[in-house]
């Protein structure tokens, strides 16, 4: 915001509040309440009207207060955000980024555990990437912002707190790219988000039992950065994707489909997914717990692909 | 009799230097009822009274968004309730107090138990201009129009009127696939469109060419897109009628009802932010106002304060949909005080009147950095678009009525003739050369070679990806294993 004049962020309570997840804090304080705006409750209204501000020459960032309320501007995401460069002829850009807070949380109940990536990546015309940590997170969002194309940033409601030193300096990641987190040759273990923690923890049990997994950490979940992914796949011939979407059509689904089909003769094992069970988030937090994939379900998964 | 200004506003009054400042509130009244006079808090003009008022947010009012609070402090106040609310004569100690505080404001307060009425006694009443004969109404007010401003609206009427007539017909000869005329409408279209400058940018909802045609769009140009053709310049992927021009501040036609009305308010906040002397102007029609978009897009404009100006063409049909199914309100123009919009209702049939509403709108929207509704009665001649026929729902007696007794093409041409600026000769001449320029236009857009496949996969992001660049190469190959299957007129 301080390095473009044409930044600004437009969500509910994401002003003064700061945010729901204090994402914005302080911000209304230095820029103004016109460039951090708070917006009566109307998420498809106030996502129109990031895509109005931006097709005038804004930059504009927009915060669901939780990303389950963005299916709400469903119809201005997909039918106007994803087209309108390309209806225009090309006339008319729409550089906005859409972010918040998404995923399963503890004890959110239902309609604040969703998982909208799933739910999203069949629009043309618009990206979509998932951070995880304060590194990323930050090299992420800037990248999304300078981006001309509709970029959707998908944050989860467990990371927030997360600490890491991370430069001062500005750096800007590649919004394509996935991310190395763990050289291996056993088995290639492709994740995102919060399940990117789960993977690590099972991992740490991994080695003691002498595995070897190697762990990619996608970021980008459209497009799939199939090089990376490819070149991990020919090393090592095993993939499992540990995801937090639901089993029908989730990222993971379409990620299986990408893997089958491109690198098929690399594949020793037919691609396995964990993801969560297709119902609806409980409160419960005993039920809640098992509906997201747990540490030693992924070791079980990767002891029996390693058979 | 002379209408006081009002404008309530929050300042800080300081009854002697050196004092604290206070919150107070209050009617400031202006006697002029000129516009730029008004005492604006909240934008970049802010012009004093002989009060000594500072404002409250303690930063000098700064003009081009400078300032950290543009809105002032109203939203930090917004948690405390009502303590603010500070009568002035209250608090001399004077008479009972007779009201409450809410979060909201101050509101008197009643014993009797009455429910406000659903419908009202009498509708909001009609701004007209033009009788039906096209004689100017004794004593109207309206905004003057020059003879080569007026001439140039008529001539612009008749062009959308005969572009319509043709293309319409052009669908049925299976020319082009599909079209929506504008017939009935040419009043709004055009009058609007002269109303407004080129800088005001435009958010149609697809029944508006005639604003695209005043700006400058040529016939040509129409075609172009109508046809799909290389040189439409959204390179044939929309379909028929959907234009778009960023030259022409023209944003392309989305089909979705009332998408553009938030987009607009967020044009209009960009506009804002950036201290333009422009506003936006949005369409859509009566059946438009039902959808989510248009209470939140108002609602939104309202607390932000957007320069922007509503038009909605009520011409009573929604496809099939009469108004009195669409809502039950007294039409789209009460709607606006809902959201606290100051509103006008106007005949749309009456070029002058859309004209001078729309040019008044403009300059408030401008100067006082605040929306604008436009309500303009008017009746769809035309069927919904050539996949409708309305007379399956309609009665055709009707439809010539209007088409005939109430035309507005008919009624300006009086109007114009009237003044001696206009005759039948002028007429004929000017309709058969439209028709000859159009017929020509489209035969050379049919003509004209189809966009390339390359365009099937570009502008989808602001550069080719390699998913698509792949879906791509996977097309080329298949074309060139299959020619027969694919249409030979498109350019690989």
């Amino acid at each position: 915001m301080e390095r473009d004049a044409r930044v600004c962020v437009i969500g509910e309570d994401v002003g003064h509040y700061g945010g729901s997840y204090k994402v914005t804090k302080d911000l209304a304080n230095k820029y103004g309440d016109l460039r951090v705006l708070d917006t009566p409750i109307a998420e498809n209204s106030f996502t129109g009207m990031a895509i109005g501000a931006a097709m005038t020459g804004l930059r504009p960032i927009i915060e669901g207060m939780n990303m389950g309320f963005l299916l709400l501007a469903f119809n201005q995401i997909s039918n106007n955000c994803g087209m309108l460069h390309y209806t225009s002829g090309g006339q008319f850009t729409i550089p906005v980024v859409i972010r918040g807070p998404g995923g399963v949380g503890r004890q959110l109940g239902a309609e604040h555990s969703q998982r909208l990536e799933s739910y999203f990546q069949s629009i043309p015309g618009i990206q979509m990437v998932a951070c995880s940590t304060p590194y990323n997170a930050k090299g992420l969002m800037k990248a999304a912002i300078r981006s001309e194309n509709p970029v959707i940033l998908f944050e989860h409601v467990l990371l927030y707190n997360l600490k890491e030193r991370i430069p001062d300096e500005e750096y800007v990641l590649n919004l394509e790219e996935a991310e190395m987190v763990r050289p291996g040759e056993h088995i290639t273990i492709l994740t995102y988000s919060r399940m990117r923690y789960h993977v690590m923890q099972a991992a740490k049990t991994l080695v003691n039992k002498g595995y070897d997994p190697e762990v990619i950490d996608i970021r980008s979940l459209k497009p799939f950065d199939l090089h990376t992914i490819g070149n991990s796949v020919k090393k090592t011939h095993r993939v499992l994707i540990v995801e937090e979407c639901m089993r029908t059509g989730g990222i993971g689904a379409s990620l299986t489909t990408a893997i089958n089909e491109n690198f098929h003769d690399y594949l020793d094992a037919p691609v396995v997914c964990l993801s969560s069970q297709d119902v609806p988030t409980p409160y419960a937090g005993t039920l809640e717990e098992w509906t997201v994939v747990q540490p030693t379900q992924i070791v079980t998964a990767v002891e029996q692909l390693c058979h | 009799m002379e209408r006081k200004a009002q404008t309530w506003v929050t300042l800080a009054y300081q009854e002697k230097p050196g004092s604290l400042p206070e919150g107070r509130e209050g009617f400031l009244e202006s006697s002029q009822p000129d516009m730029s006079k008004y005492l604006l808090l909240q934008s970049r003009d802010l012009i004093f009274s002989n009060f000594n008022w500072r404002e409250l947010c303690g930063n000098p009012p700064s003009f081009l968004g400078n300032s950290p609070t543009l809105f002032g402090s109203r939203r930090f106040e917004s948690i405390k309730s009502g303590r603010e609310e500070l009568d002035l004569e209250y608090e001399n100690g004077g008479h009972q107090n007779q009201a409450m505080d809410f979060p909201g404001g101050r509101i008197s307060f009643t014993s009797e138990m009455r429910f406000v009425s659903e419908s009202p006694r009498e509708r909001i009443p009609c701004y007209r201009v033009l009788d039906d004969n096209g004689h100017p109404i004794m004593h109207s007010s309206f905004v003057e129009v020059s003879k080569e401003e007026a001439l140039k609206m008529y001539t612009s009427m008749v062009t959308l009127e005969t572009m319509d007539t043709i293309l319409y017909e052009a669908q049925r000869q299976g020319r082009i696939s599909f079209y929506v005329t504008s017939i009935g409408e040419e009043a709004i279209n055009i009058a609007t469109a002269a109303a407004l400058t080129p800088h005001d940018v435009v958010l149609p909802q697809y029944r508006e060419p005639g604003v695209l045609l005043w700006r400058g769009f040529t016939l040509q140009e129409f075609a172009n897109q109508c046809l799909g053709n290389k040189a439409d310049y959204g390179k044939g992927r929309q379909m028929p009628i959907h234009y778009g021009s960023n030259k022409h501040n023209y944003f392309t036609v989305s089909s979705p009802i009332a998408t553009q009305i938030p987009q607009a308010v967020g044009a209009a906040y960009s506009l804002k932010m950036d201290g333009k002397d422009a506003c936006v102007v949005t369409y859509f029609g009566d059946g438009g106002t039902s959808e989510g978009d248009f209470h939140a897009g108002l609602n939104f404009a309202a607390v932000m304060e957007a320069p922007v100006v509503f038009i909605c063409r009520n011409n009573g049909w929604a496809i099939s949909t009469p108004v009195s199914q669409q809502f039950r309100s007294d039409g789209v123009v009460v709607k606006g005080k809902a959201y606290g919009i100051r509103s006008i209702r106007v005949d749309g049939n009456d070029a002058l009147a859309v004209y001078s509403a729309t040019r008044t709108a403009r300059e408030m929207a401008i100067t006082e950095q605040k929306p604008i509704l436009i309500e303009a009665l008017t009746y769809r001649v035309g069927h919904h678009s050539t996949s409708d026929d309305s007379t399956k729902y309609r009665l055709v007696d009707e439809i010539e009525h209007w088409k005939t007794a109430r035309n507005p093409i008919a009624r300006f041409r009086k109007w114009v003739n009237g003044n001696g600026w206009w005759n039948d000769e002028g007429e004929s001449e000017l309709r058969a050369n439209v028709r000859k320029q159009l017929l020509q236009a489209i035969q050379v857009a049919e003509k004209a070679e189809k966009p390339p496949i390359s365009d099937l996969f570009t502008d989808v992001y602001e550069s080719l990806p390699s998913n698509l660049c792949e879906q791509e190469e996977l097309l080329r190959e298949s074309i060139k294993r299959h020619p027969q299957d694919y249409p030979s007129d498109v350019p690989t």
